[in-house]
């Protein structure tokens, strides 16, 4: 039964009001928002039927007065802290890949369409413990970054979450689940090892070992729409008022292929993977362009950011389902 | 979970302003606790909330919790060596005052503070063991006001003040008609339930069953209400206001004693007179007997009849009591006496004051029938030259020796116990009546208020065949006390209560405005009891409402206070964005024409493409388009503006 409530999407539906993972905004509709006494609150409970103890046996009209606004206040702070969680609307915001080891940086942005504030709202990442408190204004979005562990390559999930809230009193606990639709790419936790050695067949001949840095300064040249702003020459901009570029050593024998084959096959393949992703590393360090080659997918030669983030994303996702 | 709950409430540290709050909360409650507290425990307690103050300005550690144990430790000696009991009423209360000083000097979480609201609580409620006035009800609403923003504020730290006594307020808005509905539905019961501290009690006046010299001029001092009568019909003539309290008949040379009270089953039918009904309200006074005008002709349920003739309730007044009566003024005396009474009414102590017993020898042989002995004395306090005054000089062994032939100064307590004395001496069943003579109608709402201070002793002597007369020697002494009350009467300089002095009448006034008010509260707040509920309810056409039919009332009132409470909150909920509606009902009518927005259309796009496909509505689809992008996306939003653009949407005509 429990296990079938787990996993069997109409049971889940019926349960929680959702399928998980949701797609974008999701609305936290009353229903699905439950509350329950915190301790504070039984004992809050508890006080109240000392007082009206008191107030019968001592005949206290204004102790029966003080008991019973003090009960309508705990009702009213249950309806209040009900209301500082429900129809509040959530949605993932972006989560940049990080490496295995490292955390993932899972943002939510909680949207408060109503017009008094919600103070004091716990995301709190239920596998990881991963937590946070916000306190959203009135009709603007709050955000909370989750800093997930991600211990391992691949696709993490950012799963389900729990937002919970015990503003006005902290007698009442209400909370909610949502499970948004977002992931964060693990790239593989790169191992710093000296990059392969160019063979004459995937060179083509050239057998330059040693390859430029970046900042190996070769010239100027006329200034393109697609060049990076950090490569414009200001200080002669500043001078002639033309647009240059400068220009830096791009010598096609610094070409390299990080070549899936060439990891040792004794490693397991998570351990040839980290491999390849410390040479991607490397070699985007040392501003080579450098093609990578995995068993069913090849990159071409190339390097930058788009470069690396391709690479690591497809070492990221080898084999994954 | 490993973690720390960040909304946990014991991991929250306390800051500045819960503390401020906590003890700002403190004083209020406390105040009047403080004012009836030993100093000493004031000034420390004080001492405790300052060092907790300091310490948190000065980032020092709190106490450890051995300092705190040996000054509780210390305070309960010293309230023990003061009160010489550590679980009486009032000891408890002062031990409860100084605990929220040590508790706060631990305070160190939000669990601890709001542990700290809890107790201020309880210190607020025992505040109305001592007065349920209007101020307390005002000071109630204060304190609670304070503590529930200070607890607000624990849960949202970092949100101001401002804010925080907003959402107490509104808190506070949707408590009250559920609270209420409880005081008025939750079903009442009489208490106590279980027996009260020794001290429960202490420190309310009002008659006794002796009376001594001097103590009813004690009680006279106290401006203090004693009952309320609200008549139906003509409220009897000052004279006439004769309330009957305890009788005294034994008489031990200085105090008099009510002794032994035989019950009756009904008062006698009244003779002749004039028939008075009323309702009386009866404050707090821990005795058994009910106060009626002269003479009681019904016994309320409350009550039994004594053959003495005045009221004696079942149980101790202990809560303020309401009953109904009837009495007849100035009826004839039942004729006929229980001979045992009548025996009980002429003793006299032997050996004590021989010259009085020597003035009624003397009476007696001279006098030829009993009513002639009676005005006889009568005429000797009229003209004995008798000061009626508030402070009676002391007197000796002899006492109604010494007042009547040195002092001649004394209040109504020395002339009725004098004039008894004379009376048994000469050999007529007499006896002292106390209770009260007067009372002040209030020109508002015509309630007649009667005071401690209208606190009276009177006589009552037997004449055979004409029953038990009532003689009021004071008003012989001085006339002015039965017509126009203490405050004429009394020789000047006395110690009036404030409020009885003559030249202070348009204080009076306002006093008379503030005293009806006072018993619409004592009534109906006060007096609330299980007999009002049902009375209230049966305005409502319950008749009989029993806890059954009151607890499914009350529940089904609570639902619909806390419907409506969700309706409330949801309505919030769902309140539309103006700007958004109008820009929907502009897409449904565009789709409807068979251009739906794509998922990854812009407004800007949208307009645009639906503008070329019609062209007849071209200016108007490129004007919403603007207006929709600029009042979402743009900085200023005029109300003008969404007006406008609903107007345009509610007028585009597509085909």
């Amino acid at each position: 039964m429990l296990r079938a409530l787990r996993t069997d999407p109409r049971l889940l539906r019926w349960f929680y009001g959702f399928t998980p993972p949701e797609r974008g905004s999701i609305v936290l509709g009353q229903r699905r928002v439950y509350i329950v006494p915190t301790r504070l609150g039984w004992m809050y409970g508890a006080t109240l039927g000392i007082l009206l103890l008191g107030s019968i046996n001592y005949s206290l009209a204004l102790g029966f007065a003080l008991t019973f606004l003090l009960g309508g206040i705990g009702l009213a702070g249950m309806v209040h802290t009900a209301r500082n969680l429900a129809r509040l609307a959530v949605s993932p915001g972006r989560a940049e890949p990080v490496f295995a080891g490292a955390q993932a940086q899972f943002r939510l942005h909680l949207d408060n369409r109503s017009h008094y504030d919600r103070p004091s709202i716990l995301a709190r990442q239920l596998a990881s413990g991963a937590q946070s408190v916000v306190d959203v204004g009135a009709a603007s979005v709050g955000e909370v970054v989750l800093a997930v562990p991600a211990a391992r390559r691949g696709r993490l999930a950012l799963g389900r979450v729990m937002l919970e809230t015990r503003f006005p009193l902290s007698l009442f606990r209400a909370w909610s689940y949502v499970e948004p639709d977002v992931q964060c790419i693990v790239y593989p936790r790169p191992v710093q090892s000296p990059l392969p050695p160019l063979e004459a067949d995937d060179t083509g001949g050239a057998a330059r070992v040693s390859m430029p840095g970046n900042d190996d300064f070769s010239g100027l040249r006329a200034y393109q729409a697609s060049d990076s702003p950090r490569h414009v020459a200001w200080k002669a901009v500043a001078r002639t008022a033309n647009m240059l570029t400068k220009q830096f050593t791009e010598d096609a024998a610094s070409e390299v292929w990080l070549d899936w084959s060439r990891t040792p096959p004794r490693l397991g393949t998570e351990d040839r993977l980290s491999l390849l992703a410390g040479w991607v590393l490397d070699a985007e360090r040392h501003g080579a362009r450098y093609g990578l080659r995995l068993p069913g997918a090849e990159f071409a030669p190339g390097r930058g950011a788009v470069q690396r983030a391709e690479c690591l994303r497809a070492l990221a996702l080898f084999d994954a389902p | 979970m490993s973690t720390p709950h960040p909304l946990a409430p014991e991991f929250r540290a306390v800051n500045a302003r819960d503390v401020a709050g906590l003890v700002l909360a403190l004083v209020i409650v406390g105040a009047p606790h403080a004012l009836r507290a030993p100093w000493w425990l004031v000034l420390l307690t004080l001492c405790l909330y300052c060092w907790r103050a300091l310490a948190l300005l000065h980032h020092r550690a709190l106490p450890p919790r051995w300092m705190l144990l040996l000054i509780a430790a210390a305070a309960i000696v010293g309230v023990w060596l003061e009160y010489r009991v550590i679980f009486g009423r009032v000891s408890g209360i002062v031990l409860l005052l100084l605990f929220s000083g040590l508790k706060l000097l631990e305070t160190r979480t939000h669990r601890d503070a709001s542990v700290m609201a809890f107790l201020c609580y309880f210190l607020l409620i025992t505040n109305f063991l001592y007065s349920q006035s209007v101020f307390a009800a005002l000071a109630l609403c204060v304190a609670v006001v304070v503590i529930t923003t200070t607890v607000v504020g624990f849960s949202a730290p970092q949100r101001s003040l401002r804010a925080n006594a907003r959402t107490a307020g509104m808190l506070l808005a949707h408590a009250a008609p559920a609270g209420l509905l409880l005081f008025l539905l939750f079903p009442r019961v009489q208490g106590p339930m279980w027996g009260l501290p020794q001290d429960a009690y202490s420190g309310i006046t009002g008659l006794t069953d002796t009376m001594s010299p001097g103590n009813i001029a004690q009680l006279a001092q106290s401006d203090a209400l004693a009952f309320r009568a609200d008549f139906a019909g003509r409220i009897p003539a000052p004279r006439q206001r004769y309330w009957r309290g305890p009788v005294l008949s034994d008489f031990d040379g200085r105090t008099w004693r009510a002794g032994f009270t035989e019950l009756a089953n009904a008062p006698p039918e009244p003779q002749g007179g004039t028939t008075y009904r009323y309702s009386v309200l009866l404050e707090p006074h821990q005795r058994n007997w009910l106060f009626a005008l002269e003479s009681a002709a019904a016994r309320p349920p409350q009550a039994n009849f004594s053959t003495e003739g005045f009221l004696v309730a079942t149980s101790p007044v202990r809560n303020r009591l309401r009953y109904e009566m009837v009495s007849a003024a100035d009826a004839r005396a039942e004729p006929r006496e229980d001979p045992v009474l009548l025996r009980r009414a002429l003793r006299i102590p032997s050996g004590y004051n021989p010259r009085a017993r020597a003035l009624a020898e003397d009476w007696r042989g001279a006098a030829r029938s009993e009513s002639e002995l009676v005005a006889r004395a009568i005429d000797f306090f009229r003209e004995g030259r008798f000061v009626y005054t508030l402070e009676p000089p002391l007197l000796g062994r002899d006492s109604v020796d010494e007042f009547l032939f040195s002092t001649r100064t004394g209040f109504c307590e020395h002339f009725s116990s004098a004039f008894v004395f004379l009376m048994r001496a000469a050999g007529l069943p007499a006896r002292v009546v106390t209770g009260y003579q007067g009372g002040d109608p209030n020109p508002v709402d015509g309630i007649l208020t009667v005071r401690q201070s209208d606190a009276h002793a009177w006589a009552e002597v037997f004449l055979r065949g004409r029953g038990w007369l009532r003689v009021d020697p004071t008003a012989a002494a001085a006339p002015g006390r039965v017509d126009a009350g203490l405050a004429r009467s009394v020789s000047g300089g006395a110690a009036l209560p404030l409020l009885m002095r003559p030249e202070l009448g348009w204080l009076r006034g306002m006093r008379y405005n503030w005293e009806a008010a006072m018993h619409k509260w004592n009534v109906w707040v006060l007096g609330y009891d299980p007999e009002r509920q049902r009375e209230m309810m049966s305005l409502f056409g319950m008749r009989e409402a029993d806890w059954r039919s009151l607890a499914a009332l009350l529940f089904a009132a609570m639902g619909v206070v806390m419907l409506s409470l969700l309706l409330w909150s949801l309505r919030q909920w769902a309140r539309p964005d103006p700007v958004q509606s109008a820009w929907q009902r502009f897409c449904h009518k565009l789709a409807a024409r068979g251009l739906a927005r794509a998922p990854h259309e812009g407004p800007h796009d949208y307009a645009d493409r639906a503008a070329r496909s019609v062209p007849a509505a071209n200016a108007a689809i490129r004007q919403i388009g603007e207006l929709y992008i600029a009042l979402r996306y743009g900085r200023e939003a005029g109300a003008t503006q969404i007006a406008e653009l609903q107007r345009l949407v509610r007028e585009l005509k597509l085909a």
